[in-house]
C-alpha cells in the first residue's frame, strides 16, 4: 500500500488530546489506517490512553481496553486467547505501550508473551522517557539526555547510561517478526504495518516518535527531528521476519550534533559526552549491519 | 449417578473449574496451590477439558490475562497462594471495578517473612478491600461445590464481581478425603452456559472496557461496586439454596451456624478449624455446656446481620483468626466488634495456628473455657489471646 492509498477513514479520530507535533498520535492515527477495523487494542498507563480514552470521549473506533501499567503483553494474550474460543481469531489484537511501559515495567509480561508466541501484535512508541508522568528517564532514554530525573545539575547532567536495544532483545525471542519503524518514514512504516497484520504468532514493531514536550523541540520539526534520528545512525530501521534481518535504510551518518543541536534535551552536552555518543552511535550501526549480515 | 472419589482439595478445586466449562485459564504455580493448575493442564490435555490454557510468566500476568480474557468474553478461571496472591493485588480491584466475573482459587499459605508455605489467612485479608467476595471452605466437598456456585454468584447481574474460594494449605489442599465429584450434566444445569455481565470487547460491538475516569464519575462507579458487593448477600443465599435443593449439601450461605440457638457463648471461626471446633462444641455439650458455633464463611460481602443477631442471645463470643493485623489483632475480631457495636457483651480474640500451626482440640476447648468464665463474669480476662505461642501468657 502506498501513502496515497491510506483509507481515509479515522479509526483513531480528531478530537483527541494529545500535544502539538505528538509522535505518537501520528504514528497511532497511521497503524490503525492500516490495521483497519478487525482490531481490538489495548493500552497501558500512558499518554496514550489519556490523550485517547478519556471518559466520557473516546477516540478509538475499534474495541479499546486498559487495564495497567507492565501488563499490555499479558492482557493482550488473555484477549487473543478468549478470542479463540470465541472463533474469532481473524481479529487482531494490538498492545500498544510507551517506552517505559514496554522496556522497563512491562519487559516481563512481553518476554512471557513473546517466549510463548502469543498471536498478537506489540507495538511500541519510543518517546524515550516518561513522558506521562512528566519526561522522566526510561530505560529507553539515550545517553545524555536531560529528563526530570536526570537534572542538570552542577556535578551531574543528563542521563550516564545509553539506550535499551529492545528490538535486540526481542530479536532474540525468535518471534516471527521484529521491526522497528520511524513516523519520519512513513512508506517503511506502512510495509511494516501490513506486512505484521497479515502475518501470525508474535509480531513486534518499535516506533520511534519524538515528543515535543519532552525532547523540547520545535512541534513542527516532529518528522524532520525522526529521520535525522535515522539518518545520524541514532535509529536503525530494520526488520528481522521469521529469523531473518533486513536493513531497511543505510543511514547517511550524519554527524549526531546535527540531530542533537534540534532538541532542548540536549542542550547541556558538552563536547566529551557528545563525542561519546557519536562514539555509541557508529559502534551501534556497525553492530547492527553485522547483525543482520549474520542472520540472513 | 453421583461418583465419589477420594481427592485433594487441589483436585476439587480444579474440577470444580472444568464442570464450570471455564473457557480461558491463566495460571502460575506456587506452593501450595500448584496441584491446581497440574490436574487443569492434564483435564485439557487428556481432552476432558475444553480450554485455553495460558502459561504466563507470573501470577501478575496470571490475572491480568484472567481480567481481559473475561472482557472479551469467556468465562476464566485461576488459582493462587499467598505471595502469588500478593504479587496479583494490583489486578484485584480492577477485576471488580470493571465488574468482570473472574473466579479464582486461593490456597491460604503464609505470606513472608519469615517465609514459610503452610496455612494462614495473611495472604488474602490484605485483599479485603479489592471488592472480591470471598468465600472460606471447611472441607474439599465444599471446595468443589463453591467453585460451581462461584460462577453463579459472580455472574449474577446483580453482583457481577470476581470471587474467590478459599481453601486451607495442606488441611484441604493436600489432604485426600472423599468428594461427590459432580457429572456434567448437572453441572451444566446448574451453571449456565456463560453469559457476559456488561458490554465486552468485540469488534461486531464496539465498546472500551477500562477508560480514564475523572473525579466527575468516578464516585457513582465506587458506589455501583459497592452496591453490588450488598446485593451479594441475597444472591449467596439464593444460590446455596438452589445448590441444595438439586445436590442436597447446603452449605449455609453467608454463614453456617451450629448449635447457636440455645447457646451461652459461640465461637466465630473461619475455614478448616471450623471442623475442629465442630468436635469440640460436640464434647463441651455432652458435658452440659451451652457452647455453639458459627462457621464464617463468606468474609465478603460480611454477614454483618447475621453475626449481630447471633450476639444478641449470647453472652460471650468468641473469634478465632488465623491472621493478625499487627497491633490491633484478627482481622475477623475486628469485623466483628463492628458488626457488634454497641452490644453489651464481652468479645474474645483468639489467634492461632499461623504459619502452619496445628490448632488442636485443646486449644479450642481452652477457648471455650475462656468464653464461658467470660459469660460468668461478664468480662473478658483480655481481650486478645496468642494461642499456643511460646513465651506469651495464656
Amino acid at each position: 500500500m502506498k501513502l496515497k492509498e491510506l483509507p481515509d477513514e479515522e479509526l483513531f479520530t480528531r478530537g483527541h488530546t494529545a500535544c502539538a507535533g505528538c509522535g505518537a498520535a501520528t504514528a497511532v492515527r497511521n497503524l490503525m489506517k492500516i490495521l483497519g477495523k478487525n482490531t481490538m487494542v489495548v493500552n497501558p498507563a500512558c499518554c496514550l490512553l489519556i490523550f485517547g480514552a478519556t471518559y466520557p470521549y473516546l477516540a478509538w473506533k475499534v474495541p479499546f481496553h486498559h487495564v495497567a501499567f507492565e501488563n499490555t503483553a499479558a492482557c493482550a494474550t488473555g484477549m487473543t486467547r478468549a478470542l479463540r474460543v470465541r472463533g474469532k481469531e481473524d481479529t487482531l489484537v494490538m498492545g500498544i505501550a510507551g517506552d517505559g511501559g514496554t522496556a522497563d515495567i512491562g519487559i516481563q509480561a512481553l518476554s512471557g508473551a513473546a517466549e510463548r508466541n502469543e498471536d498478537m501484535l506489540y507495538v511500541m512508541y519510543d518517546n524515550e522517557a516518561y513522558m506521562n508522568t512528566g519526561i522522566q528517564r526510561s530505560g529507553s532514554t539515550p545517553f545524555g539526555a536531560w529528563t526530570t530525573t536526570t537534572p542538570v545539575g552542577k556535578v551531574k547532567a543528563g542521563k550516564a547510561d545509553f539506550k535499551k536495544d529492545m528490538p535486540l532483545i526481542m530479536m532474540a525471542h525468535n518471534v516471527p517478526y521484529v521491526a522497528t519503524a520511524s513516523v519520519g518514514n512513513i512508506q517503511d512504516f506502512i510495509n511494516k504495518f501490513e506486512k505484521a497484520k497479515k502475518m501470525k504468532g508474535f509480531r513486534y514493531i518499535q516506533i520511534f516518535t519524538p515528543c515535543p514536550t519532552g525532547w523540547r523541540h520545535d512541534t513542527a520539526k516532529t518528522i524532520e527531528i525522526a529521520k535525522l534520528a535515522v539518518e545520524t545512525g541514532m535509529w536503525t530501521l530494520y526488520e528481522c521476519e521469521n529469523g531473518k534481518v533486513k536493513i531497511n535504510r543505510k543511514p547517511k551518518m550524519t554527524p549526531i550534533s546535527e540531530y542533537l543541536k534540534l532538541q532542548g534535551r540536549f542542550r547541556h552536552m558538552k563536547e566529551d559526552d557528545i563525542k561519546k555518543l557519536q562514539d555509541w552511535v557508529t559502534r551501534k550501526w556497525e553492530a547492527d549491519e553485522k547483525y543482520a549480515q549474520c542472520r540472513q | 449417578m453421583v461418583v465419589s472419589k477420594i481427592c485433594t482439595g487441589n483436585y476439587a478445586a480444579a474440577y470444580g473449574s472444568m464442570r464450570s466449562r471455564a473457557r480461558t485459564v491463566a495460571a502460575y504455580p506456587i506452593t501450595p496451590q500448584t496441584f491446581i493448575v497440574e490436574h487443569i493442564s492434564e483435564f485439557i490435555n487428556n481432552g476432558e477439558m475444553d480450554c485455553e490454557y495460558i502459561e504466563v510468566e507470573s501470577e501478575h500476568s496470571a490475572m491480568s490475562a484472567c481480567v481481559s480474557a473475561s472482557a472479551s468474553g469467556v468465562r476464566t478461571f485461576t488459582a493462587t497462594s499467598s505471595q502469588g496472591l500478593a504479587l496479583m493485588h494490583e489486578i484485584l480491584p480492577i477485576a471488580s471495578g470493571m465488574r468482570l466475573p473472574v473466579v479464582m482459587a486461593v490456597v491460604n499459605r503464609a505470606i513472608a517473612a519469615p517465609i514459610n508455605i503452610w496455612v494462614e489467612h495473611n495472604d488474602i485479608m490484605p485483599e479485603r478491600d479489592s471488592g472480591w467476595i470471598q468465600v472460606f471452605c471447611d472441607n474439599n466437598q465444599e471446595v468443589q461445590d463453591m467453585v460451581l456456585q462461584a460462577y453463579r454468584i459472580a455472574e449474577d447481574k446483580r453482583v457481577s464481581l470476581p470471587m474467590a474460594v478459599c481453601l486451607d494449605a495442606f488441611i484441604l489442599s493436600h489432604t485426600v478425603e472423599p468428594v461427590h465429584l459432580i457429572d456434567q450434566d448437572a453441572a451444566d444445569k446448574f451453571v449456565p452456559q456463560y453469559k457476559p455481565t456488561g458490554p465486552i470487547l468485540d469488534p461486531d460491538d464496539v465498546a472500551a472496557v477500562g477508560v480514564f475516569t475523572p473525579p466527575d464519575y468516578m464516585m457513582e462507579c465506587r458506589w455501583q461496586t459497592d452496591k453490588a458487593m450488598r446485593d451479594a448477600v441475597a444472591v449467596i443465599k439464593e444460590v446455596n439454596d438452589t445448590f441444595a435443593k438439586q445436590f442436597g449439601r447446603d452449605h449455609g450461605g453467608m454463614i453456617d451456624p451450629y448449635l447457636v440457638d440455645d447457646a451461652e457463648v459461640v465461637l466465630i471461626t473461619m475455614g478448616t478449624a471450623s471442623s475442629t471446633a465442630h468436635e469440640v462444641v460436640d464434647d463441651l455439650r455432652a458435658e452440659g455446656k451451652k457452647v455453639g458455633l458459627v462457621k464464617l464463611r463468606f468474609w465478603r460481602p460480611y454477614p454483618t446481620d447475621d453475626l449481630r443477631k447471633i450476639a444478641e442471645k449470647v453472652k460471650a463470643v468468641g473469634v478465632f483468626d488465623r491472621a493478625v493485623s499487627y497491633g490491633v489483632g484478627g482481622p475477623s475480631f475486628v469485623e466483628f466488634k463492628s458488626a457488634a457495636f454497641g452490644l453489651n457483651l464481652p468479645v474474645m480474640n483468639f489467634i492461632g495456628g499461623l504459619g502452619g500451626r496445628d490448632v488442636s482440640l485443646q486449644d479450642v476447648r481452652f477457648m471455650y473455657e475462656q468464653l464461658l468464665e467470660a459469660a460468668k463474669t461478664g468480662k473478658a480476662k483480655r481481650d486478645i489471646t496468642w494461642i499456643g505461642t511460646r513465651g506469651v501468657e495464656q
